[in-house]
């Protein structure tokens, strides 16, 4: 395959207009099928019992009375899960982490699970298996668990990225640095430097969807698993690795998805539904509770983060550095790495350096989440930044202006920029008119920058035209944000047909080859990239098929919006041959016509925004309100708007309730004391104002439209906009976040003592 | 499981009385269904209460009103004459859960859950409302504020139905408010809350006042001392900073997901200032 994936600067047809998506009418009636909506004669319902403990060892588990309830068809542990991970860490703790082996890890570890009638029976069923746990010590917060006398969560943990080989175990799995230049050198420069320390708390993903499955597992050893998850392309290596079975004889089928964020790309309740319809020779349909959800799915890090930039009188920064200490959940992760590579990503830096510590807690596995790690890193930075301007006494906008990254900087995480969008947005939200709209008393402004690096990866699609001219596009990455949409309007542009005439769907797992899962704001950015690509195999078929019908050569016939056209001299005479026409007599000259493309699509372009955010505080009891908020990010090439705003809106609405009010809060015991909706605060409608965007195209040099990916950065400033913008409003630089009223009264309330003294 | 929908009070009463296992009331069941899903209660026997007559009805009676103990809580708020007289009351009802919920939802099964953070129950103290109570050993009339006892629990003996909440008839320059803290807009649980009515005289003077506070305690406070320090004022600077002081002293509130002690203190005071100055307004003082 000879693809060019270079950027062409081509003008659009179908492209950057906004039809409705090919899924619409499905979602608001009612009709889409997610999760939970499959189902198949004879399914069983299973439910997990998960550990009550924080950090416990599972000394026996019996299981006999739940067997011998009438109703009960299988009642599994962890030995029916048996180890096959040979050697893969990662796989062993996903393992682990699906049900308990050894030790429970956290309260609402998977500890045994039952396959039942119905639900009453699977209910009372849990409540028969006796479980004897020995009950450790528990820590869940990351700095105490960085303590020498915090509770090992396992000590065949060492750190790695020391320089010494450590002695003893660590619940720090890793030590990792990113920079350039020499920070003390710089920091010696400086005229004016902010040092603070942050913290930020654990949030949610939040998505509305819990997870869901129904598990086939058939006779001949052959499985069928439908479920709601971002890759079931992964879902099926990690399930047929975990359960001993070969990845094509498990078919995914993957469901609508109502929400993952991150938090469904990888298995949870899957290999034990599998496991469970194993044993019970039947399908088992699965699906968490919000408090499951809550206490075994998810989250995103907690962290505790240390800031220090120094600049000088003219604004130029010369020295910035940043410890960042992000708990993984009990297993191994590289969270506060990515955290160190994004912290300074938006920069023009000298001298920089960030350090990352990965921290084991008594808390559920981290999961991605949108953006994972840079929301809480620019929460510091960004917040560092903004005062560091107010002491210098120059605008926080015209300082990030002043050091911000350009083409061919080198980035504080290693490499050298191409083309890139901080300044423009920066400049954008500089002449935007909320930044001049009059404010009231008790309100404040703030602004922040945001950095994603996006991703790529393995992709896989086939586009199929029917003997009617009609076009079907089957792709394997799941559609989170309107993806089928933008996708159609692709493969339109490039054939040169009408949107309507093209049909989008996401594949099964075993109708196209391997896809990554739709992460890193791949999603378009891959998709489209091999749809284009799927278009000109099937358009090379179509022209060979004209040349035939004319009978010229293939070389003399060209595409031209949707047509085959002949070209030279000599054909003057011949017509158009529509792609309709070429269709309808494709039995005749040679079958079906398709175009087939697999690729990896390499440079998906790095992603930066900017946000501004009006907020009020009442200064009698710390409650905020968002009134005004805009986002400004860089596309590339915005291919459907609509969903392109739809990704800015969404992740500042996700940021302004992880800012504001969410948290994971845990009790002395170790146990999660707010797993659902009611405490685990999101935002609700009336909480938000309408959330204004600016769409930027700074095209993608490694995209033959341009693309960026753009789902994941709009998450990353709210945190510190917000934060920016409490300080503006009321004079309270708040350091951790949530800014929960209670966290804001009290601050408030200190500064009033700090004043009346 | 056995659920039953009886046409007569007696009937209910009787079911209620003789059970052998849990029972438990079905009003509007935005509490009781909640709970059953969440595995927190398995009753044996659900009574339904919606059937008996009488029990979905407001009536204005020359004393005042009478609110049937299955009567939704959006109907409060579509009753010209209630919302006139009892505004607090019917605000506090009208924040409870989410629209879907209000068409559902009762102040009698508000009162009953007893969770010391009902919205409603506050209001309903500050206005001094009475619980008519049906019983094996026949009725009787009870202050609200004698109802709940601790969170979850009320005085209610076994087989006792609240049939309905009697509030007064107003005197003229007569106004009650309500408001709760919430970190979001709505669809949310009281952090704390505040309750408070009171009746002017002629010449601007409070008369009379009753004040309430919501989730500072294990159950609602009346605050007496907080109504002596109204009456007599004209709700001056002076004496609403006193006002916020005891209130934000007689909570004892706790440390928890939704608060600390400090903030349900501080606030506590704070929205007691605002209701205050509300009733007041809406009583015809300035």
């Amino acid at each position: 395959m000879n693809f060019d994936p270079r950027y062409s600067g081509r003008s659009f047809t179908s492209v950057g207009t906004r039809p409705i998506r090919p899924d619409g009418v499905d979602k608001v009636t009612g009709r889409a099928r997610y999760g939970a909506d499959f189902n198949m004669a004879g399914q069983l319902v299973g439910r997990i019992l998960r550990s009550p403990h924080a950090h416990a060892i599972i000394r026996k588990i019996d299981t006999s009375k739940a067997e011998k309830l009438a109703g009960v068809k299988a009642v599994i542990t962890a030995k029916d899960l048996p180890d096959l991970t040979d050697g893969d860490a990662a796989m062993y703790d996903i393992l682990d982490n699906s049900m308990a082996r050894t030790k429970a890890l956290y309260d609402g570890h998977a500890v045994a699970a039952v396959a039942a009638i119905d639900a009453r029976t699977a209910r009372q069923a849990l409540k028969l298996i006796e479980v004897d746990y020995e009950v450790l010590p528990h820590v869940t917060d990351v700095d105490e668990a960085m303590k020498h006398s915090a509770p090992l969560i396992n000590d065949a943990i060492f750190t790695e990225g020391l320089e010494e080989k450590p002695v003893k175990p660590s619940n720090v799995t890793k030590r990792t640095q990113y920079g350039h230049g020499d920070v003390h050198q710089g920091f010696g420069e400086a005229d004016f430097v902010v040092e603070r320390s942050f913290k930020t708390e654990q949030t949610h993903q939040g998505y509305i969807e819990p997870h869901a499955c129904v598990a086939s597992v058939n006779p001949d050893g052959t499985a069928d698993l439908w479920v709601c998850t971002q890759g079931h392309f992964v879902y099926r290596q990690h399930c047929a690795q975990l359960l001993g079975l070969e990845a094509s004889k498990l078919r995914v089928t993957s469901s609508e998805i109502g929400g993952g964020f991150g938090g469904k790309t990888h298995v949870w309740a899957e290999p034990v539904a599998l496991a469970l319809s194993r044993k019970a020779g039947r399908p088992v349909k699965l699906v968490m509770t919000r408090d499951e959800v809550f206490r075994a799915s998810g989250p995103t890090s907690a962290t505790s983060i240390d800031v220090k930039i120094g600049a000088k009188k003219d604004g130029t920064i010369t020295a910035a550095e940043a410890t960042l200490r992000y708990s993984c959940g009990p297993y191994a992760g590289m969270w506060a790495e990515i955290g160190a590579m994004t912290a300074f990503a938006c920069y023009k830096l000298e001298n920089v350096k960030t350090v990352g510590y990965e921290v084991l807690v008594n808390r559920p596995k981290t999961a991605a989440y949108r953006a994972p790690s840079a929301p809480m890193a620019a929460f510091a930075v960004e917040s560092a930044v903004d005062e560091l301007a107010k002491e210098i006494g120059i605008d926080p906008v015209d300082f990030r202006i002043k050091n911000a990254a350009q083409e061919g900087t080198r980035a504080s995480y290693g490499p050298v920029y191409g083309p890139i969008g901080i300044g423009p947005t920066l400049e954008a939200v500089k002449n935007h008119p909320h930044m001049k709209a009059p404010l009231g008393t008790n309100q404040g402004r703030g602004m922040a920058c945001g950095f994603w690096f996006n991703f790529g990866g393995q992709t896989c699609t086939d586009l199929n035209i029917g003997m009617d001219g009609s076009v079907s596009l089957a792709v394997g990455t799941v559609d989170v944000g309107g993806s089928r949409a933008s996708l159609s309007l692709v493969a339109a542009e490039e054939l040169g047909i009408d949107y309507a005439h093209v049909k989008a769907i996401v594949a099964d797992t075993s109708s196209l080859g391997y896809n990554d899962m739709t992460d890193g704001s791949r999603g378009t950015f891959s998709s489209s990239m091999a749809t284009i690509s799927a278009a000109r195999n099937a358009i090379k078929i179509l022209r060979e098929r004209a040349a035939q019908m004319w009978d010229i050569s293939v070389d003399d016939v060209a595409w031209e919006k949707g047509h085959a056209v002949a070209k030279g001299e000599k054909h003057g005479n011949l017509g158009k041959l529509s792609l309709k026409e070429i269709a309808a007599e494709s039995g005749k000259t040679g079958g079906p016509i398709a175009g087939h493309s697999e690729l990896v699509a390499d440079g998906a372009g790095v992603s930066f925004a900017t946000h501004i955010c009006d907020i009020e505080v009442d200064p009698e009891t710390g409650s905020t309100r968002v009134l005004r908020y805009t986002v400004v990010q860089d596309a590339g090439k915005a291919v459907h708007p609509t969903y392109v705003e739809g990704q800015y809106q969404g992740g500042a609405a996700q940021g302004i309730g992880w800012a504001l009010n969410e948290e994971y809060i845990y009790g002395k015991d170790g146990r999660l004391q707010n797993p659902g909706f009611l405490d685990y605060r999101i935002p609700v409608c009336s909480d938000l104002p309408m959330i204004d965007t600016q769409i930027l195209e700074i095209p993608n040099p490694n995209h033959p439209y341009g693309v960026r990916g753009v789902g994941e950065t709009s998450i990353v400033p709210p945190l510190a906009a917000i934060a920016n913008a409490v300080s503006n409003a009321v004079g309270v630089r708040m350091s951790h976040i949530p800014m929960s009223p209670p966290r804001i009264l009290a601050a408030l309330e200190a500064e009033r003592e700090r004043f009346s003294r | 499981m056995r659920y039953i929908r009886p046409q007569s009070m007696e009937d209910a009463v009787g079911l209620l009385a003789g059970a052998a296992g849990p029972a438990a009331i079905l009003a509007g069941g935005s509490d009781l269904l909640v709970r059953m899903k969440g595995g927190f209660v398995e009753p044996e026997l659900i009574v339904d209460i919606k059937a008996i007559a009488g029990l979905s009805d407001i009536t204005e009676t020359a004393d005042g009103f009478r609110i049937g103990a299955a009567v939704p809580c959006a109907v409060l708020g579509e009753n010209a004459a209630l919302k006139k007289a009892w505004p607090g009351v019917v605000e506090a009802a009208k924040l409870i859960g989410s629209k879907q919920v209000q068409g559902r939802c009762t102040i009698v099964g508000n009162l009953c859950n007893a969770s010391p953070a009902a919205d409603s129950v506050p209001a309903l103290v500050a206005a001094g409302a009475k619980a008519v109570v049906a019983g094996p050993g026949g009725k009787r009339t009870i202050a609200v504020e004698s109802v709940p006892t601790g969170p979850g629990k009320t005085s209610l003996a076994k087989g006792e139905i609240i049939e309905a909440i009697l509030l007064d008839k107003r005197p003229p320059h007569a106004g009650d408010a309500y408001q709760r803290f919430i970190p979001r807009t709505e669809m949310d649980i009281a952090v704390v809350s505040a309750g408070v009515n009171l009746t002017v005289g002629d010449n601007g003077v409070v008369k009379a006042a009753r004040v309430a506070v919501g989730a500072a305690a294990p159950t609602v406070l009346l605050v007496e001392e907080a109504a002596q320090v109204l009456i007599g004022s004209k709700l001056d600077e002076a004496t609403l900073e006193r006002l916020a002081k005891i209130c934000s002293g007689a909570c004892r509130p706790i440390d928890d997901k939704r608060g600390t002690i400090e903030f349900r203190r501080k606030v506590a005071g704070v929205l007691a200032k605002r209701v205050a100055a509300i009733a007041y307004e809406r009583a015809g003082g300035k």
